[in-house]
């Protein structure tokens, strides 16, 4: 490595995971949780938690919480708690209950996530999520979750990329919102019974910490421009993923980071930030108005078949392409998995096709995803059955028939693996803080596989957290800490303060126009593939933005007021913030893994090429104060019931 | 293209309100409507001029959040489409538009096109769910579904909440938001001991929001993004009838 990294960021002690017991593998979260202290029921009702979000992780832990009898006060900034993107996921969640016999269990589905993840997450985190998803769909189908069924009126199933057995359960394409409206509804009752405050319309922009403990939050009523302080037991983040630093990705308009970064800056550490993943079926970006990208989901991947031309420039109709000369490249190089190789690896050869020149549709960055076997092989009803809506969302965006022609599809940006870090009580390094869902960084390592994102955030709200807070809140009281408390008054000055600024800057320039164009940066050099020269580069462009940004951004309007354009800036302002430290964290980890892949550590072959030696841990970052360098905290990454493995799905 | 806008303009919910034109030049067919509003905001910001409040989320039709009245059509002349799943391709050079927000009387407007709905969030409260606390749970294939039952289960639970049926309604009824709920819970075995309150608390709770009676004019169907269909109305109607049977 030839740049000096101490330029960027400065080493500090090492971390642990301490409250995961020390017993067998299998024991651990059963032990756990006998460990755990309890609250008696008396003594709920005293006690106030926070929680962030409204999403599977959110709305499932203020549910439960809800019905456990504490007093939950719950916030997103939609207008109704059923909006939360995990709406929005269509594929399916895993579980690990064998209905297919073919010989799944907890251990494969562990070994499945630990693999999927090219080795670093931690042992313990994946067990517990394996364990728990049998029960996820216990709990879900009680609610009147239609998940689909078989004819004899059993769950049916599916199969997703990265796994040989069919453990995916699904509600037609739109599982998420199925799994999302069980959660809500279950909530809603919850607010009716009076267990459960709902704030709408509420965006959280700073923590409160006073006297070692997180106890509240500053929000800004996004109708009337209030900024409120509440305070509590403890605080609960369920805020999502940061995928949006990209500008163009999956995620739904106002998904952000700033609950997380907020967060961070007030001492929570951040871990992993580079491993970002790209989905490898979304639909190819069309104009510079593009304000989203849309996911095809992972599903479709179960029969359609992807493929390029073999030979460069060729711009006959597709159809009109002889099977002999195309490359069904997925097929061609991992015939064991074929088009169900993981979604880094996935991603990454579309991207290779594209830049050798073998890309379709405009601009060249598009590779095909055929159902014309699917629909020889099953008959177009079956297909329908199976994808109809998927296959209607295709025709309205792109004004094709993928029944007729083959879709078009390229990796865009989708989850983020990387988040606060949490123990294994999904406590992150401030005491009373708790994050949870695709907020922290816990359980996928450097990739997630497909269906288990929905499966973490359940895990977490409904099972894991519940006990893990009762345990953290049976030390209650704390000390005495009201709205009036010095941190508190701070917290909601420094609120004030920021507003003012962004009010004040009444630059040239709008703030989709930064967001665009730190996407493009983030996207160029901190994305699919990374060098070293590559993310040198984007640290210095995106500190040469974020300094544009504050002098030349436009805010129209005032804070009094429905504001959008405010919100979206202090989310923009935020997201110049992480971009560096995602590329710091890029460049400090000098190998590949998972969905990092930097290009001077690649096989023969091209596939990522970890370096266990050296980076087999955790990177978790400190807030290194204002304008100074983060502190990296490296979390030993332990592996003693599984091997080390290059990961192979030829 | 090029295209003209007349946009609801109003402060806040408390001031008046009016219509306001404006020319928004080289539109792409391939841009949603919503881009092309996202366009004319961009301008609008530049030239120091407040932006046009609207709401949206996913865009991708299945939040709920987005819902605009255009020319006079909830979520604009697209069959099962919500507002951000509409693009330009569906209008032609030259064309006036007219972009309002939802009205109805329960839906007040909180500035230019975003309304309140969370009247929506009331009405589930009253009874929108199924009893099942965490960890209560029995092992999910004890209770083995008809497949045709949870297929319509499922049929009805895609709605999203985003409104249209109201907006589209001459009474202003929820009827259609609430009979999705209604049936989705309705057709699972789950759902069968609380299926009587459920309907009876959650019609209470929509009148009590000011929403208007059903009178089957059927263009909550017309307007509905997800197809969610008219005869549930009728299938909630009878709940209601064997549900004050029962009462009694
Ligand atoms: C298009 C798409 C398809 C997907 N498909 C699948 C799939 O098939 N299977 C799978 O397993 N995973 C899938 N995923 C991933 C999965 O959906 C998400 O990782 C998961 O739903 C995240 O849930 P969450 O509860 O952590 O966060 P979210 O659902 O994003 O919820 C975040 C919540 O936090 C609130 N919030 C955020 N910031 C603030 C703030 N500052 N102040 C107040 N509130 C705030 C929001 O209002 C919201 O309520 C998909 C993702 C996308 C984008
Ligand atoms: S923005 Fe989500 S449905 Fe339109």
């Amino acid at each position: 490595m030839s740049v000096n990294l101490s330029n960027y960021y400065v080493d500090g002690d090492p971390i642990a995971d301490s409250s995961a017991p020390d017993v067998p593998l299998h024991e651990t979260w059963d032990q756990r949780r006998f460990d755990a202290n309890l609250v008696n029921p008396a003594n709920r009702r005293k006690r106030t938690v926070i929680i962030i979000g409204t999403g599977l992780a959110g709305g499932s832990a203020a549910a439960t919480l809800g019905e456990a009898g504490y007093h939950v006060k719950n916030f997103c900034y939609q207008d109704s708690p059923r909006r939360a993107h995990s709406i929005a996921a269509q594929g399916g969640i895993n579980a690990a209950k064998n209905y297919r016999n073919d010989g799944d269990s907890i251990q494969r589905l562990f070994y499945d996530t630990v693999k999927g993840g090219d080795y670093r997450s931690r042992e313990s985190n994946s067990w517990r999520l394996a364990q728990i998803s049998v029960e996820i769909i216990d709990q879900c189908v009680a609610q009147g979750v239609p998940f689909a069924r078989e004819y004899g009126g059993l769950l049916d199933n599916r199969s997703f990329g990265g796994v040989q057995v069919s453990r995916t359960f699904y509600a037609r394409g739109q599982t998420g919102q199925q799994l999302l409206l069980g959660a809500y509804q279950a909530l809603e009752r919850q607010i009716a019974a009076g267990n459960v405050e709902m704030h709408t319309r509420h965006e959280m922009l700073e923590l409160i910490v006073a006297e070692g403990r997180a106890r509240g939050v500053v929000v800004r009523d996004m109708v009337t421009g209030e900024i409120e302080t509440h305070m509590a037991d403890a605080v609960v983040l369920g805020s999502g993923g940061y995928g949006n630093v990209y500008f163009l990705s999956t995620n739904a308009m106002g998904c952000n980071v700033t609950a997380t970064w907020r967060a961070h800056r007030k001492g929570a550490y951040f871990a992993n930030p580079c491993y970002t993943q790209i989905h490898p079926t979304c639909i190819p970006v069309s104009g510079d108005f593009q304000s989203k990208l849309t996911l095809m989901s992972e599903s479709l991947r179960n029969d359609g078949r992807i493929w390029v031309p073999k030979e460069g420039g060729d711009t006959r109709h597709p159809r009109d392409i002889p099977t002999a000369e195309r490359d069904y490249y997925l097929e061609r190089r991992y015939p064991a998995f074929g088009n169900l190789v993981p979604r880094d690896v996935a991603s990454r050869a579309a991207k290779q096709v594209c830049d050798e020149g073998r890309g379709v549709g405009p601009g060249g960055r598009g590779v095909y995803l055929d159902f014309a076997s699917a629909i020889e092989r099953m008959g177009r009803k079956a297909v329908e059955a199976k994808y109809g809506n998927l296959f209607e969302m295709y025709e309205q965006i792109t004004g094709e028939d993928p029944y007729e022609v083959p879709m078009r599809i390229y990796p865009a940006v989708h989850y983020t693996m990387g988040g606060l870090w949490v123990d294994y009580d999904l406590q992150s390094t401030i005491p009373g803080l708790f994050v949870i869902g695709e907020a922290n960084f816990s359980d996928h390592g450097a990739n997630r596989l497909g269906a288990s994102a929905l499966m973490q955030g359940l895990s977490d709200g409904y099972f894991v957290l519940p006990p893990m807070i009762s345990n953290y809140l049976a030390d209650a009281p704390f000390e005495e800490v009201g709205p009036d408390h010095p941190e508190a008054v701070a917290a909601a000055e420094a609120v004030r303060s920021r507003i003012e600024k962004l009010l004040a800057v009444n630059g040239s320039r709008t703030v989709d126009s930064f967001h665009r164009d730190l996407g493009h940066i983030v996207w160029e050099y901190c994305g699919m593939e990374r060098t070293e020269e590559g993310l040198v580069k984007a640290i210095d462009l995106i500190r040469e933005l974020r300094e544009e940004f504050w002098r030349d951004v436009k805010v129209t309007g005032t804070n009094e007021e429905l504001n959008q354009t405010l919100e979206k800036a202090g989310r923009v302002a935020d997201f110049f913030e992480l971009a560096e430290l995602m590329c710091i964290d890029a460049l400090h980890r000098d190998e590949s893994c998972g969905a990092h892949f930097r290009a001077e550590h690649q096989t023969e072959d091209g596939e990522a090429l970890r370096d266990d030696e050296n980076f087999a841990y955790v990177a978790a970052w400190e807030f290194g104060g204002e304008g100074g360098k983060p502190v990296l905290h490296k979390e030993d990454l332990v592996y003693q019931n599984i091997q080390m493995k290059q990961r192979s799905y030829k | 293209m090029n295209i003209t806008l007349r946009v609801w303009r109003q402060p806040d919910s408390d001031a008046p309100g009016k219509m306001h034109t404006y020319q928004v030049a080289d539109v792409s067919e391939d841009m949603s409507f919503l881009e092309m509003l996202d366009v004319l905001n961009e301008q609008l910001t530049i030239d120091g001029e407040d932006p046009i409040a609207f709401d949206s989320d996913c865009r991708e039709g299945i939040c709920g959040m987005c819902g605009l009245v255009i020319n006079g059509l909830a979520h604009g002349p697209g069959k099962n489409v919500t507002t951000c799943q509409l693009h330009m391709r569906s209008f032609a050079d030259g064309d006036v538009i007219d972009v309002e927000p939802w009205r109805a009387e329960p839906f007040t407007v909180i500035k230019d096109l975003v309304v309140d709905r969370s009247s929506f969030d009331r009405i589930i409260q009253a009874g929108g769910y199924i009893t099942a606390p965490t960890g209560t749970a029995p092992e999910a294939n004890s209770i083995p579904v008809n497949k045709a039952d949870a297929d319509a289960a499922f049929d009805a639970a895609t709605c999203i909440g985003c409104g249209a049926c109201v907006a589209a309604c001459p009474n202003g009824s929820a009827s259609l938001f609430m009979a999705a709920k209604v049936a989705h819970l309705g057709l699972l075995p789950q759902g069968q001991p609380e299926r009587h309150s459920r309907v009876l608390d959650m019609v209470d709770q929509h009148d009590a929001e000011g929403f208007g009676g059903c009178t089957q004019i059927g263009e909550c169907t017309a307007a509905c993004p997800k197809g969610i269909q008219i005869d549930l109305i009728s299938r909630m109607d009878r709940d209601v009838l064997s549900a004050i049977a029962h009462r009694k």
